[in-house]
């Protein structure tokens, strides 16, 4: 870092020019014979896209096609430039940084598309009816998520109290209890777990109920086991994780004034975790609500209110929204608008769950200070 | 006899476990051993609810043809579709990777992790929803494109797809939806790339794409392989996007951009099980299992890999 010749110069691979002048390209000892400023860098590539940008507007190929171009000819002006003037290693390093950019912008592409989308036509039907009324006797207008509302909440609720004490539980034997085989097999069957694809899961769960009720079995409770199968190993995964970063100084002084080991891990060990434990359990959460294809095989639709997740079939509003925007229905503009509605509402109650996860991890985070 | 008496004593030497102690402790190994159960139930209800469909007359079975030539299309459409997403999803991935651990602004950069991260957050029928309405029409003309100008590479032979619902559509959501999995691993392994070994690279004079590559990316190839094969296992269980994006006529072809395209086995379920009954839906439990393999499969190896890279990191530092 002390080899940047200039105070002027912000980071050593943009040093000023003048200094560098005095050398002739290609036998400076250091290589660096003639650099670009980081603002000709920049100028070289927007004059790039700007040629690329007026090409595509000119053979008339629309926004997404001129953009390209604009990125490819940016690119391409920026790497000749630079290995005209720098070399063929720096000329590298520039064309995978603009790669790497371009790849970035790339990704950001679907998200801010997909968030417009669902909120410009979810917008439509965001209004206090739809969370107050079923689909009960509903043929075209109106309606609403009511009941696949409620059904979400009880269904998710349930699916916590299940996973959160056989998660925890599970997450203490492996950082507190567990040893040798038993710790390495669950070890690795919560990996496995991990990785059951959801349909699976609802498969495991229809077939299980279905013992109990007979064929065809469609119930609420039925849903919360399949998401459980889905909720669990994240939740032993984020509480392992929380639980190995406890000090172990606060377990053995515990033990040593004399504190059975139960106790201090009730005690010691969860509340000082506890931050940890909330965060991993709201995201565990937000994983499981939105999920679809168990529920569909599970708990079905109905269109009327059933908040007896033990008595026949549920609505619940990724389901809802499935059904109205494949099956709208004559004609189809109220039932798709239903569907973009319960889309938002999904992404809503997803992103407010995260946003809870991280005001948790913050606000109750074990103070450091003295 | 001496050593089986010695035994008892040595077992009462810590009269202080309390009750509670061994009710806890208990309850904490009842947890860990249910997920064993759990884990060997679903194993077992899937076998045994298939073994119907594994007897029954080829006549009764969907397709009609027996139960192998039901499943192996759909199994292949279910590869199909995830292996476009890794190949689109994995560059990609690895880049954002890179962008966030050593491109971008200091500053922004926890900020720009956290906003990829908010990709894994969208439920997948949002997903769906998207594909079908937004991105499906949108890529018609570019299917045009190609089925015009690259028809002679078999994989974008056409006819062009009107809709737009083909395998590659489905690809791209798909890729879209393992990105962040890939990218988070990515990041992971990256950040712990010995820092020393970046600054040497750094001191001897390397570009930094050269630092990338000499001290950041042998490291952590096992940690992107991993990674890209968590997304995979992701990629071959996801249903709803697929089945509402993909337009499906069953079949195999290689055809990624026209109109008749093979069925995944997950979107497959997902789509005919609200209306199937007796053996259907043995049979398509039979497809579950299959796909319940394959994802065990990919997963137990993609965790093999990135755990060796992890013991390997143990041993350095």
């Amino acid at each position: 870092m002390s080899a940047a010749p200039t105070p002027t110069a912000p980071t050593p691979t943009v040093s000023a020019p003048p200094p560098a002048s005095r050398q002739p390209a290609g036998t400076s000892p250091i290589g660096r014979a003639r650099t670009l400023s980081r603002a000709a860098a920049i100028g070289t590539f927007a004059a790039g896209a700007a040629v690329g940008a007026l090409l595509g507007w000119a053979t008339r190929s629309g926004v997404v096609l001129a953009v390209t171009y604009g990125v490819v000819l940016g690119t391409v002006a920026l790497y000749g430039v630079s290995r005209a003037l720098e070399g063929r290693r720096r000329a590298t390093d520039r064309l995978v940084t603009s790669l790497v950019y371009s790849a970035f912008a790339l990704a950001m592409i679907p998200l801010v598309w997909l968030l417009e989308a669902v909120i410009r036509q979810g917008l439509a039907r965001l209004d206090a009816q739809f969370f107050t009324e079923s689909l009960f006797a509903v043929v075209n207008k109106g309606g609403g998520a009511y009941h696949a509302i409620m059904g979400t909440l009880i269904i998710t609720g349930l699916t916590t109290l299940i996973s959160v004490p056989i998660g925890l539980l599970t997450a203490i034997y492996l950082v507190e209890y567990g040893h040798g085989r038993l710790r390495q097999a669950i070890n690795l069957l919560v990996d496995v777990m991990t990785g059951i694809p959801s349909i699976v899961a609802g498969l495991f769960a229809y077939a299980l109920f279905e013992i109990f009720f007979g064929p065809g079995v469609r119930l609420g409770i039925a849903g919360a086991v399949a998401l459980s199968v889905l909720m669990i190993p994240v939740v032993v995964r984020a509480a392992e994780e929380v639980l190995k970063l406890v000090p172990n100084e606060l377990r053995e002084a515990s033990y040593a004034l004399g504190v059975p080991k139960w106790r201090t891990i009730l005690k010691v060990v969860v509340p000082t975790a506890v931050a940890g434990l909330g965060t991993g359990i709201t995201l565990a959460i937000a994983r499981v609500v939105g999920e679809t294809a168990p529920l569909l095989v599970t708990v079905g639709i109905t269109a009327v209110t059933n908040l007896n997740p033990f008595d026949g079939r549920m609505a619940t509003l990724p389901v809802f929204a499935y059904y109205q925007l494949t099956r709208p229905g004559v004609p189809p503009q109220y039932a798709t608008d239903r569907a973009w509605t319960a889309a938002l509402l999904l992404i809503v109650l997803v992103m407010a769950l995260n946003v809870v996860a991280r005001l948790i991890s913050r606000l109750f985070a074990p103070k450091t200070g003295r | 006899m001496t050593t089986t008496r010695s035994a008892p004593p040595r077992a009462r030497r810590q009269p202080a476990r309390q009750r509670g102690d061994r009710i806890f402790a208990g309850s904490a190994r009842a947890a860990g051993l249910l997920i064993v159960v759990v884990l060997a139930g679903v194993a077992a209800f899937l076998v045994w609810k298939s073994l119907p469909a594994f007897g029954a007359p080829a006549a009764q079975l969907p397709a009609g043809k027996g139960l192998w030539s039901y499943i192996g299309p759909l199994a292949f459409g279910s590869v199909l579709a995830a292996v476009i997403a890794l190949v689109i999803a994995t560059p990609l991935g690895v880049a954002i990777a890179l962008f966030v651990n050593f491109y971008a602004p200091r500053r922004l950069a926890r900020a720009l992790g956290y906003v990829v991260d908010l990709l894994a957050a969208i439920p997948s029928i949002v997903y769906g929803f998207w594909g079908i309405v937004a991105l499906a029409p949108a890529l018609v003309p570019f299917y045009g494109w190609l089925a015009d100008h690259l028809g002679f590479i078999p994989l974008f032979a056409g006819p062009a797809s009107a809709t737009g619902r083909t395998m590659l559509t489905t690809g791209i959501v798909l890729a879209v939806m393992i990105l962040p999995i890939i990218s988070a691993i990515s990041r992971e392994v990256f950040a712990q790339s010995p820092q020393l070994h970046r600054e040497a690279a750094l001191a001897l004079g390397a570009t930094r794409w050269e630092m990338i590559r000499l001290a950041v990316l042998p490291y952590g190839r096992s940690g992107i392989i991993g990674g890209a094969m968590l997304g995979l296992g992701r990629a071959l269980g996801e249903t709803l996007a697929v089945a509402l994006v993909l337009s499906i006529s069953g079949g195999v072809t290689f055809n990624l951009i026209s109109n008749s395209n093979p069925g995944t086995i997950a979107a497959n379920i997902a789509l005919q099980f609200p209306e199937s009954s007796g053996i259907q839906i043995n049979a398509l439990i039979a497809s579950g299992l299959v796909l319940f393999v394959i994802t065990l499969a990919v997963n137990v190896l993609a965790r093999w890999i990135v755990n060796r890279r992890s013991d390997f990191a143990g041993a350095n530092g």
